[in-house]
């Protein structure tokens, strides 16, 4: 494919690559991610904000279990809550819970992991042991366990996810620390006198983020599946407050009667998350050129 | 071999202790006193020295240290304690429900590989065409559709369309009638396997394609052997290794038990003893299951490293070599 001239004339005088999002956007996956998960984080900001079609707590006795109309976009629940606002609202728990609970995971298991990797030694050896305890856990029981403790809710539940993806974190963290510290470039940084927590931080880090940025897209698709399997369970997100996971467990003993349930819920849950799944492939092809020629 | 196999066992244990340790915490954590935990509301009806008996009676009157171990003894004998509820020793409910989720975990591998494997290695040898794109785009949905969204919509399929229902409660052992057995889990089994599938021919497309730019390969056909003898005898020998390694996790995650899944056909497994065990607040339970479905994962995780480095070539045990 040939490039655009201005694309050509600013990768000459830069000297760089073009940005990040522009080599994305012009990757399939990447693009329609993008467009999948803008419209989530619209929709979900729309619900935080209180702008959704009618309150989504509010009942309609009236209009209990009606189909999709021009009056309830989407249809009405048992109780005659609008689904669409009950989506909106839900998408924006689901949407905060994934994002909280991968931003400490990811925070907390990227500086366990390139400490113990630059640190090395016996501090190595005693973090990434306590990672392994947590990697001998299958993801859905670790998050069950964490609840027993702390109980059900939106904040236990960020909690409980952000502990299943934190040794994950640290693991795709210390991986590159542990050739980066032997490179040139550190030594020098050594030698100039510079401290070694601002090598850690300025110079190996930023060096270490390409994976972790996939990394991240990823964590945040099974993190939504994660959540919305608890909220299922009837032990995420508790009612009368929607959720994704919660409306679709709700919707099977009235599938028969309002398929429309059933069906609009999954279809956010599927497209929520292969929004995050394809940006994530996105990434990887932008970020890491191996993987790209194989694609 | 040997000396990376006890390596890899001695390693290993320290892990099995951290998760012991771990999941004996994290149920002292839980508040409330461990009695009316056990007891449930009837703890209310306890006098005073009927409560301190109990607590003498199950060690709880003992320092923490003291109890970890003597609970780590018991269930190193097997001893995993008493569930009030069920009024049956934990370690027999847990040997009771497992085979459910053993034969379902291998029946969902099984679908997993017979759709995967074919697609995967047609994908790659057909690098681009059509067919190539079907696969991807199956694939990424498979990924994005969860187990239990898939579960659900399999069920209402069946019931609202078919006027069938899989199972309502009325589970059959495979040895007592094994024609209505598979009819009970092939739904789930597929509902948890689809999302396999698409791991497995993502990985069987990737490393089929790597494997077919390889210099051997092409020596193979230098030689004038016939393409299909190269795909499927020198190429994907060598592509398969790192699908069974993901075989070997994933059969990890599965004996693990479909929390939901099981929950959703009303299957009698390890994965809906332990949702119904924290629904009911039966720490004993909860204690047990947990450990049991630790030790299996990371038993498990072990076996796989070791088939994976014995299955390679490139891999040596000996640090040395």
């Amino acid at each position: 494919m040939i490039a655009k001239p201005e694309a050509i004339t600013t990768e000459l005088r830069t000297g760089r690559r073009p940005a990040l999002w522009r080599r994305l956007i012009a990757n399939r996956s990447g693009a329609v991610g993008l467009v999948l998960i803008s419209l989530f984080v619209l929709t979900g900001l729309l619900g935080i904000l209180g702008l959704t079609p009618y309150p989504p707590l509010e009942q309609h006795p009236r209009d209990r279990l009606t189909g999709p109309s021009a009056t309830y976009l989407l249809g009405t629940d048992l109780f005659g809550r609008d689904l669409a606002s009950r989506l909106m609202r839900g998408g924006a728990n689901s949407l905060q819970v994934a994002a909280f609970s991968v931003l400490l995971a990811s925070t907390v298991g990227t500086l366990l992991g390139i400490v113990a990797g630059y640190i090395g030694g016996q501090v190595d050896n005693v973090i990434m042991r306590v990672m392994d305890i947590f990697f001998a856990f299958p993801t859905l029981l670790l998050a069950l366990l964490v609840v027993v403790v702390l109980g059900p809710g939106l904040q236990n539940t960020v909690f409980a996810i952000a502990v299943v993806y934190t040794p994950i974190f640290a693991r795709v963290a210390r991986g590159p620390v542990l050739s980066l510290k032997e490179m040139d470039f550190v030594t020098a940084a050594r030698c100039l006198g510079i401290s070694e927590r601002r090598i850690l931080f300025r110079h190996v880090l930023p060096n270490t983020m390409a994976p972790l940025i996939v990394q991240v897209s990823l964590a945040l698709s099974w993190s939504l599946i994660t959540e919305a399997g608890l909220s299922f369970l009837g032990l995420g997100t508790q009612p009368p407050e929607p959720s994704w996971g919660l409306m679709l467990s709700e919707s099977r003993s009235l599938a028969e009667t309002a398929p429309w349930l059933m069906l609009f819920p999954g279809l956010a849950i599927m497209l929520g998350v292969l929004g995050f799944n394809l940006l994530g492939d996105g990434l990887r092809d932008v970020l890491d050129p191996r993987t790209a020629t194989r694609q | 071999m040997l000396r990376y196999l006890v390596n890899r066992i001695i390693a290993f244990i320290p892990t099995l202790l951290g998760v012991s340790i771990l999941v004996f915490l994290a149920i002292r954590m839980v508040p409330g006193d461990q009695i009316t935990a056990m007891l449930g509301t009837e703890a209310g009806m306890l006098t005073q020295a009927q409560r301190a008996a109990l607590e003498e009676y199950f060690g709880l009157d003992k320092p923490i240290v003291e109890q970890y171990f003597s609970w780590l003894g018991n269930a190193l004998r097997g001893n995993l304690g008493y569930s009030v509820r069920h009024g049956e020793e934990v370690t027999k409910l847990i040997l009771n429900h497992f085979p459910v989720t053993l034969e379902l975990a291998f029946l969902s591998v099984a679908i997993a590989l017979i759709i995967g494997l074919p697609i995967g290695i047609m994908a790659a040898i057909r690098h681009n065409s059509l067919l190539d794109l079907f696969g991807r785009i199956i694939s990424m949905l498979g990924l994005s559709v969860p187990n239990f969204l898939l579960g659900t919509l399999i069920i209402y399929v069946l019931s609202v369309v078919f006027g069938i229902l899989p199972n309502s409660g009325n589970y059959v052992d495979f040895h007592e009638d094994p024609v209505l057995n598979l009819q009970q889990l092939i739904f789930p089994a597929f509902a948890m396997g689809f999302s396999f599938a698409a791991s497995v021919m993502r990985m069987t497309r990737s490393s089929m394609l790597e494997v077919l730019g390889d210099d051997y390969v092409r020596t193979a056909r230098a030689k004038g052997l016939r393409e299909r003898s190269v795909v499927l005898v020198h190429a994907l020998r060598n592509a398969l290794i790192p699908v069974v390694t993901l075989i070997g996790v994933e059969i990890g995650y599965l004996l693990g038990g479909a929390f939901i899944v099981e929950q959703i056909f009303s299957l009698p497994g390890i994965g809906r003893l332990a949702v119904g065990a924290i629904s009911q607040r039966n720490y004993a339970l909860i204690q047990g299951v947990t450990l049991f479905v630790a030790l299996n994962f990371v038993v498990i995780n072990l076996v796989v490293d070791v088939i994976y480095a014995a299955i390679d070539p490139r891999i040596s045990y000996d640090r040395k070599a």
